[in-house]
């Protein structure tokens, strides 16, 4: 589950049904440019079958990719729904501060994990995250990240597909059986054909698919309004509507003093700390989704440039999905010349949730109507193909390999990888429909996932940069700040929110601004538990002994030698260059 | 095996065609809704444009 994914839960705002035909009537153009796209799709996933000989060219694509393609691939598998989707919609509810999940919230987490953290996933030969974690500290330390790192991913993916589902639903009047289907018959197919690579050519595609259906749109869109100038003029019309100061959604930072003053309800420290330190590192660092795609790079340089090339679009891509919202919310409030705006909800709100759909519909002509919607569906398709892949390796390496079936041929765990797509995908396909029919367990699952996820990150801090740290202090450290955040999140509660789900389901000692605050801080507990416990528990075991650490922790480890290099393939170059362009635009925005 | 470039380039240029084609051959009244902009026809050639780029870059 991606940073992204803390905000409000996305997917309540569609309709759950809609039988009356789509908001938008594609014509026979825009169904062969989706024709074109699907072809190519599968078409690259039968090309690659040949090649798929051993069990590391289907779950790593037998290291051989070039940095720039897996980059690339390694931000596309991070745009699924609730990117495209869920940042326009917090475009239109926050404003410019929802650049925070970009420029506090991603960059610097991965310029982290390409210069520091990079060498030791792909030199120790870990074949999975968890397999590090196993190298590194224990068996039962892997175990416990390999079992809820596959469940999460095969419920990402089903909410991944339920979301597609409702938004085709209301876009193309399609029903929900239809899209669910017709879209894990495709993420199947060439998965199951071409693997890991598959999967990585077919996010190159699709990040220069949304980049093309999403940027004329933000050109139409602003050009419609006036340019930048009307925007922002028409943006501060919707923050004094609301109480805030004029520049509340046209600026970063000035309005991060107090929680407040921003329509975020967060303060700065929550920001830096919660977003920009916990969160962002425990997922850009952590997650095997992500770094699965750096590890099939064809050397060590290569791999600790994917996630800094990855950075590089990556900071550039508020202005392709956040300022679609921030248009939509702006001429809702003041029309432009057009006559664009946002729907309202069966509340009287206005539904952020179709900014995006609502000016592909508005804005695209028949044929670039096409190109916009294909690009959506790539987005949803990528977030699906992402965590598939992620699963079918985890479950193959970590769980069947380790705890079920020692010692087999390695055709056999090619077979497995493949036996494991299709059951992944029958599992997402089984979450999907779950969440249809019982969203709150999909809300309470995804709490869960969050609790797991909150305190990973000091565990691979301490076990790359302490040598002292034990198997026993991470597996305390990680149960310790899981139940830390299950109780912070019990004894807190967003303003105006109900006791349950958000919190307080023991008591309520701390009320926040907002859940997205409470997010934050139950982030900054479960970690800060962590460190402690695990510092604590490490301190009265028995590490291992520094020979067989080598390769695994910083201080043991002889550093990669970037010598004779031009400055741009020097990883610790590129990442300060990526830094600093990230603080530019941070106070471009301010 | 395969030049991620080529079947890059292969694809941007015929959704380029086509959007380029389609622009050339449907009635103006159709870009009301895109502020009076031929935008099938400019954006077809600039993905034309890129198709064939990616296409070189595969090929050699």
């Amino acid at each position: 589950m991606s940073v992204a994914a803390l905000g409000p839960r996305r997917t309540r705002a569609l309709p759950s049904t809609n039988k009356k035909g789509g908001l938008v009537h594609p014509s026979e153009i825009d169904w062969v440019i989706m024709g074109v796209y699907f072809a190519f799709v599968l078409g690259i996933g039968f090309t690659l079958r040949r090649y798929m000989k051993t069990s590391t060219d289907y779950f790593l694509s037998g290291r051989s990719i070039p940095a720039w393609v897996a980059g690339l691939a390694f931000l596309s598998a991070n745009l699924g729904a609730q990117e495209v989707i869920g940042m326009a919609a917090s475009g239109a509810k926050y404003g410019m501060a929802t650049s925070h999940f970009y420029w506090v919230g991603a960059i610097p987490a991965m310029v982290f994990l390409g210069v520091f953290m990079m060498p030791f996933y792909y030199g120790s030969q870990a074949r999975s995250v968890p397999e590090y974690l196993k190298m590194r500290f224990d068996e039962k330390t892997r175990g416990l990240n390999a079992i809820s790192f596959a469940t999460m991913t095969v419920f990402s993916s089903g909410v991944s597909m339920y979301a597609m589902g409702l938004l085709l639903n209301l876009l193309l009047g399609w029903d929900f059986d239809t899209s669910v289907w017709l879209s894990a018959a495709i993420v199947l197919g060439y998965i199951l054909l071409g693997g890991l690579t598959s999967a990585i050519y077919n996010e190159v595609l699709q990040f220069f698919l949304i980049v093309a259906g999403f940027a004329p749109l933000v050109f139409l869109g602003l050009k419609d309004l006036g340019g930048w100038q009307g925007l922002t003029e028409r943006l501060t019309h919707v923050a004094t509507s609301q109480g805030f100061a004029s520049r509340a959604w046209s600026s970063t930072w000035s309005q991060m003093g107090h929680a407040a003053s921003n329509p975020m309800g967060v303060e700065w420290f929550g920001v830096v700390m919660g977003l920009g330190f916990v969160l962002s590192f425990g997922y850009w660092c952590t997650d095997f989704l992500v770094v699965q795609r750096a590890m099939a790079a064809h050397s060590m340089s290569a791999a600790r440039r994917v996630p800094l090339i990855a950075a590089i679009p990556k900071m550039l891509f508020p202005f392709l999905v956040i300022v679609p919202g921030m248009i939509a919310i702006a001429s809702s409030m003041q029309m432009g010349a057009s006559g664009f705006a946002l729907p309202h909800k069966a509340d009287g709100t206005l539904n952020y949730d179709l900014s995006i759909p609502m000016m592909l519909s508005h804005y695209f002509p028949h044929g670039m109507l096409g190109l916009g919607l294909t690009a959506l569906l790539a987005s949803f398709m990528s977030g699906m193909a992402g965590n598939v892949t992620a699963f079918n390796t985890v479950w193959t390496y970590d769980i069947y390999q380790a705890y079920i079936h020692r010692g087999a041929s390695d055709h056999h765990y090619l077979n497995m990888g493949r036996v494991a797509t299709v059951f992944g995908i029958a599992l997402s396909v089984a979450a999907a429909y779950v969440a249809n029919h019982f969203n709150n367990i999909m809300d309470m699952l995804q709490l869960l996932f969050a609790f797991v996820n909150a305190p990973l990150f000091a565990t691979f801090l301490l076990g790359m940069f302490w040598k002292r740290a034990t198997g026993h202090g991470a597996f305390a450290g990680l149960l310790s700040g899981t139940a830390a955040a299950a109780l912070h999140q019990a004894l807190t509660l967003p303003r105006g929110s109900l006791v349950g789900i958000k919190g307080g389901w023991l008591a309520v000692l701390h009320l926040y601004p907002s859940e997205m605050a409470q997010n934050f801080w139950t982030a900054i507990s479960a970690f800060t538990v962590c460190l402690t416990v695990t510092v604590g528990v490490s301190l009265v075991t028995r590490p291992r002994p520094e020979k067989e650490l080598v390769g695994l922790v910083y201080s043991l480890t002889p550093r990669p030698s970037e010598a004779g290099r031009p400055w741009y393939a020097r990883p610790a170059a590129l990442g300060a260059a990526v830094l600093t362009v990230t603080l530019l635009l941070n106070f471009a925005f301010w | 095996g395969l030049d991620i470039r080529t079947p890059l380039g292969v694809m941007f240029t015929i959704l380029g065609l086509l959007l380029t084609g389609f622009g050339l051959l449907s009635d103006p009244a159709i870009y009301a809704r895109s502020l009076g902009i031929h935008i099938n026809l400019w954006w077809g050639l600039v993905l034309l444009a890129f198709g064939a780029v990616m296409l070189g870059l595969g090929w050699r």
